[in-house]
């Protein structure tokens, strides 16, 4: 099949971008989406054109490193799907694509549909982990975990940090991520005695990152290739209402470097 | 208090903010809602409920100074919100779908916005009186019935009304997530109490400006 | 070379034990004196960096993905086996360290696996602590399953997102130390080069692949946790942007690479769909304690697989291995895919697949229990092709997977070269010619949690280290040198991408150098890889500038690397004399077509050293069997 594509093309961080359209003609259904854009690149290169720089990795929906807004859609109209694992299928001859980086101002622009997402790193380092120094740990079934909830852990747990949640997002929220990650700590024994400090701590960084606020749209849940609940973000609100209730001014928030 | 400081500094706790004044709003909303249906078995029991209101003296101000806290506390979160999520991207998609999103939720904003013209309006029409001629002090009924001798009148306070409906309907349904309590099973009556109480609240004030453009109160 | 494996001596059970007695330790207070560079944010390179920042040593982490959270130890699906023995099975580190080194043909070091076995149980406590949400029973113990070659079940799992878990877990432990300013993390920075200083390793030069600023990092020891080498095939398990550089590139710098041709070719990937195809995807090895591998009886069979009456399928791996079936180990298990298709009785388009069929298990347990079990992997499985395997069965093929060969290093992980330590897949240390399923997560935790957090002190206290910083001439000369390549790549501006020349070496080391090897298609790649190699670099063309983020200068270096490796690869391949689990060669085999070890001649590690300008020289670590008996490795 043929199809247009309109794609955002950016040289660096400080450059300005714009929409470009290329023909990708002969595409296979059979190809991935971003097989389909190394044959375009390969044509580009053949031209003497830079090929178009896009983030990507393991090619099989779990190293979250592809992004993609595609059709105003993160990763493509297939739902739980990363956009390394939407195949050509989905789409049909003659079709026009639009492809655009995930916008955020959390997230820059490093080239092309490139992005930069390093502030989930740092919402990470301030506070989304279970310390527990090696060689610390007693027998691992010494703690009981009830079934269903390491079953709901484990679904939170299955975020792959790709950034769905914050492109699909109206407010640019990060809190389907920052929520999925206080929700998989908090409902594990492991996790309690840092619970309080951790969601404090983890908000805060969620903030200073400049993401937006979350009103409840559900456009993340929808997007999220893991289908990560929005369920998870009511559990970080209560953590944090809970949190802010039995403050005795001896949490103290910190924020993640690096 | 700190800690409710640091809690409004956050993105959550102004939501939290939103939540909890909203909930106010609507339980005031419930009881004038009630009062206000009244009028289709007399309009004198109008009159009488606004006396005993103001027979409570003092406390009715520290009321209406309460509502008009939550007012301002739910517009500047909604405020502060609104400006965090246009800093947040400077530049929009080409091609942006909604694929979830519920028409309420995405009116929340402008819909807020009309809402709060409306609450100003709706006091220096029948509160205050400045901008209804022939309005008297204590004759609720009477004024009501005059004011909505105004076609565009009832017309914009039936608009306002579809707007408080859709409003309610995100607003409830996203304030017990705010608040943490929600949970997958109730998932269904949640949805179901947040459409019955717009529907009951919104409906129910509307009933009154569809009557007297239907030419009940002539 | 200095080849000293420094194994200590004493019973096999006490060795670890009495070797930590007498490690020299680092007093607290001299800790953060010393700098450790970490290469890679893997299994191996997180747990490590994290634990090393833990013990209070200054820790810089480099990875070239975006974020240390996206290193491919992330895809591993299946699980993570320890000796805990909690299913009164029978299991014990004995029986985890034989079944390993039976499992790798024995050509891996006694006492390296039997410490892996015994560190095993340690590592299932500390992620379970971390949070990692392994699957549990409904009485809350942990749950286990068997996996591909074991008879106990002895495999910890969570879902089919092991790897993601774990690496979750050394992942945010790494982000706590960043958090607290014990590790500086670089993300997007590549390796370059290893830098030495009076022969030690000294640090690295590292090119930010965001500004392309070329960059040194001088340090008291560098750890390459930099993973394995399987894209040298182009299609492969991997992700796209692993690669050999940074191992190969210390390998130029002196420092030994041990068994180079020993791949692992893993049996259960969907099958190639077209000449586009960028790379190949794993379905986790578990599927086959659930699922029956077939092909037709008959030649050139083009039924669909519904249609096929079960008197003619051939169950092959249940017909050849009665004892362990469908669950034979991943190299037998590959090698008779191959043989079905090869004898024209494979299935799908171009015939090179077999069938894993799920129906006579959802028949017994049910549909439920199967989604149960395998649901994330029937819908990727779906996804990719378009078919639904509840109804018909899958397709699979086998594709290379994993790298047992690496860097050589000795019993403390630390390679010829002193202070270079390599951990996880980049070392070649414990799954000799063969890893068994859900060893590659044991072997990169032990290596990172609790092996160089204690040897790596031994190197720092007993070495007098000078004061090094990366003014030195040594870091200049590096950088020049890496500057030089990059602007070379784009000085030359022929007509071929970079890729097409990827493919093209990943064709030749699939046909000569794959599931099945001879001498004669090993001679026709040491032909062949040489003349890509000349047109490379004469023809090939890279755009842009040194100085932007630019990812096909990136693929570039890596392939320049590679196509100098394959050819070690292949030198290896035709020096070793014999078939030993990954490594068939055709013409060692048994009438019956099993693989037959040359144990007089090839009980040892074959290391290679660079020469510059010249061939590289073969030098061997003979494998002294103390404690097991050399067994002929059968599964019938």
């Amino acid at each position: 099949m043929k199809l247009n594509l309109k794609i955002w093309r950016q040289p660096g961080p400080a450059a300005a971008g714009a929409m470009q359209s290329y023909v990708a003609n002969d595409v296979s259904e059979h190809m991935s989406f971003l097989e389909m854009l190394d044959v375009v690149n390969e044509e580009l290169q053949t031209k003497g054109e830079e090929p178009i720089a896009f983030d990507h990795d393991c090619r099989e929906g779990i190293c979250g490193t592809c992004s993609l807004m595609i059709n105003g859609t993160p990763h493509g109209p297939k739902r739980a799907t990363t956009t390394c694992q939407l195949h050509m299928r989905s789409f049909s001859d003659g079709d026009t694509i639009t492809i655009e980086p995930w916008r955020a101002k959390a997230f820059p622009v490093l080239r092309d549909l490139i992005v930069d997402r390093s502030p989930f790193d740092r919402i990470i380092a301030s506070g989304g982990f279970i310390s527990a120094p090696t060689g610390s740990a007693q027998d691992a079934n010494a703690i009981l975990v009830p079934k269903p909830d390491s079953d709901l852990a484990m679904d939170a747990a299955a975020c792959i940090g790709c950034g769905a949640c914050v492109a699909a997002c109206p407010n640019s929220s990060a809190m389907l991520f920052t929520s999925a990650k206080v929700a998989h700590l908090g409902l594990l024994p492991q996790g309690q005695p840092e619970r309080d400090q951790r969601v404090l701590s983890m908000v805060h960084q969620m903030d200073l990152e400049e993401f937006g606020g979350c009103t409840l749209f559900a456009e993340c849940e929808d997007a999220c290739p893991k289908e990560i609940s929005v369920e998870n973000i009511a559990r970080l609100n209560r953590d944090l209402i809970r949190a802010t209730v039995r403050d005795r001014g001896q949490v103290h928030v910190e924020s993640g470097a690096g | 208090m700190n800690r409710l400081f640091a809690l409004w500094g956050t993105t959550v706790g102004k939501k939290v903010a939103m939540a909890a004044t909203g909930i106010v709003m609507i339980l005031f909303l419930i009881s004038h809602m009630i009062s206000n249906v009244l009028i289709f078995r007399n309009p004198e029991h109008l009159d009488s409920y606004a006396a005993l209101l103001r027979s409570l003296g003092p406390a009715l101000w520290v009321a209406r100074a309460g509502l008009l806290a939550c007012v301002l506390i739910h517009i500047a979160a909604a405020w502060q919100l609104t400006m965090l999520a246009r800093r947040a991207r400077p530049i929009t998609y080409a091609h942006h779908e909604y694929r979830v999103a519920t028409y309420a939720s995405r009116t929340m904003r402008w819909g807020g916005v009309l809402l709060f013209v409306f609450i100003v309006f709706h006091i220096l029409h029948f509160t205050t009186g400045t901008l209804l001629p022939g309005w008297q002090d204590g004759r609720v009924g009477d004024n009501v019935k005059l004011g909505f001798q105004s076609v565009p009148v009832a017309i914009f306070y039936l608009v306002a009304m579809l707007f408080l409906g859709l409003h309610f309907s995100h607003g409830i349904w996203s304030a017990f997530q705010t608040l943490g309590l929600n949970h997958p099973s109730y998932n269904r009556s949640r949805r179901l109490l947040a459409w019955g109480l717009a529907l009951a609240v919104a409906g129910g004030l509307a009933t009154i400006p569809a009557a007297a453009l239907l030419g009940y109160f002539k | 070379m200095n080849l000293d494996a420094k194994v200590p001596g004493g019973p096999l059970a006490d060795k670890w034990d009495r070797h930590l007695a007498d490690l020299r330790l680092v007093s607290p207070a001299n800790k953060r004196k010393f700098h450790v560079i970490v290469v890679g944010s893997g299994l191996a390179g997180a747990s490590a960096a994290a634990s090393l920042a833990e013990l209070g040593y200054q820790v810089s982490c480099f990875c070239f993905q975006d974020s240390p959270r996206r290193a491919h130890s992330i895809a591993a699906q299946g699980g993570i086996n320890a000796a805990k023995n909690y299913q009164n099975d029978g299991d014990s580190t004995w029986r985890l360290f034989y079944d390993t080194i039976k499992g790798g043909d024995f050509r891996a070091r006694e006492a390296n696996v039997y410490r892996l076995a015994q560190v095993s149980a340690n590592i299932i406590d500390q992620c379970v602590a971390q949070g990692v949400p392994f699957a549990r029973e409904y009485g809350g113990m942990l749950a286990n399953r068997s996996f591909g070659g074991a008879q106990v079940s002895r495999t910890f799992y969570a879902r089919g997102q092991t790897g993601q878990q774990l690496l979750l877990g050394a992942y945010q432990a790494l982000e706590r130390m960043i958090g607290k300013g014990a590790v500086k993390m670089y993300s997007r920075h590549e390796m370059l080069e290893l830098v030495l200083v009076n022969g030690r390793a000294r640090g690295i030069v590292a090119r930010d692949l965001v500004t392309g600023e070329m960059e040194s990092f001088a340090g008291d020891a560098v750890v390459l946790a930099t993973g394995g080498y399987g894209n040298a095939f182009f299609l492969s398990t991997n992700a796209k942007g692993c690669n050999v550089t940074a191992a190969y590139r210390a390998y130029k710098k002196g420092a030994g690479f041990a068994n180079p041709c020993f791949t692992q070719i893993h049996p259960t990937c969907i099958p190639v769909s077209g000449d586009y195809q960028s790379k190949l995807t794993l379905m986790s090895e578990s599927l086959r304690n659930d699922g029956r591998v077939w092909v037709p009886k008959a030649h050139g069979d083009s039924r669909g697989p519904r249609d096929v009456p079960e008197s003619e399928r051939d169950y092959y791996l249940e017909r050849k291995y009665p004892s362990f079936g469908n669950l034979a180990p991943r190299d037998i298990a590959s090698r008779a895919a191959k043989e079905a298709c090869d004898d024209g009785r494979g299935v799908g388009p171009g015939g090179r697949g077999v069938y894993l069929d799920f129906s006579s298990s959802i028949e017994r347990l049910g549909e439920q229990a199967i989604r149960e079990r395998y649901g994330n992997l029937f819908e990727m499985y779906e996804r990719i092709t378009g078919e639904n395997p509840y109804r018909v069965p899958m397709r699979i093929y086998p594709a290379v997977h994993y790298t047992m060969g690496g860097l050589w290093v000795d019993y403390n992980l630390m390679s010829n070269l002193p202070g270079l330590h390599v951990v996880g897949e980049a070392n070649f240390s414990d799954h000799g010619a063969n890893r068994l399923g859900a060893s590659a997560l044991m072997q990169g935790l032990a290596d990172g949690y609790f092996i160089l957090p204690y040897t790596i002190g031994d190197y720092l206290a007993g070495a007098k280290l000078e004061k090094v910083d990366a003014t030195h001439a040594a870091f200049r000369e590096a950088e020049q040198r890496a500057s030089a390549q990059l602007n070379t790549f784009l000085s030359i501006n022929g007509k071929r991408s970079v890729d097409s020349f990827h493919k093209e070496l990943g064709h030749v080391m699939w046909n000569e150098c794959g599931m099945a090897r001879n001498r004669e298609g090993l001679q026709r790649a040491l032909k062949k890889i040489p003349e890509i190699r000349a047109e490379f670099w004469e023809n090939v063309k890279v755009l842009g500038s040194a100085e932007t983020l630019n990812q096909s200068l990136e693929k570039a270096g890596r392939v320049a690397d590679f196509l100098e490796f394959g050819e070690l690869m292949c030198q290896d391949a035709l020096q070793r004399e014999e078939s030993c689990g990954g490594h068939f060669r055709t013409e060692y085999q048994t009438p019956d077509g099993e693989a037959m070890r040359n144990d007089h001649d090839f009980t040892h590690v074959a290391i290679w050293e660079y020469q510059d300008g010249a061939a590289p020289v073969r030098h061997q670590e003979p494998l002294d069997f103390e404690f097991v008996k050399l067994a002929t490795r059968s599964y019938k």
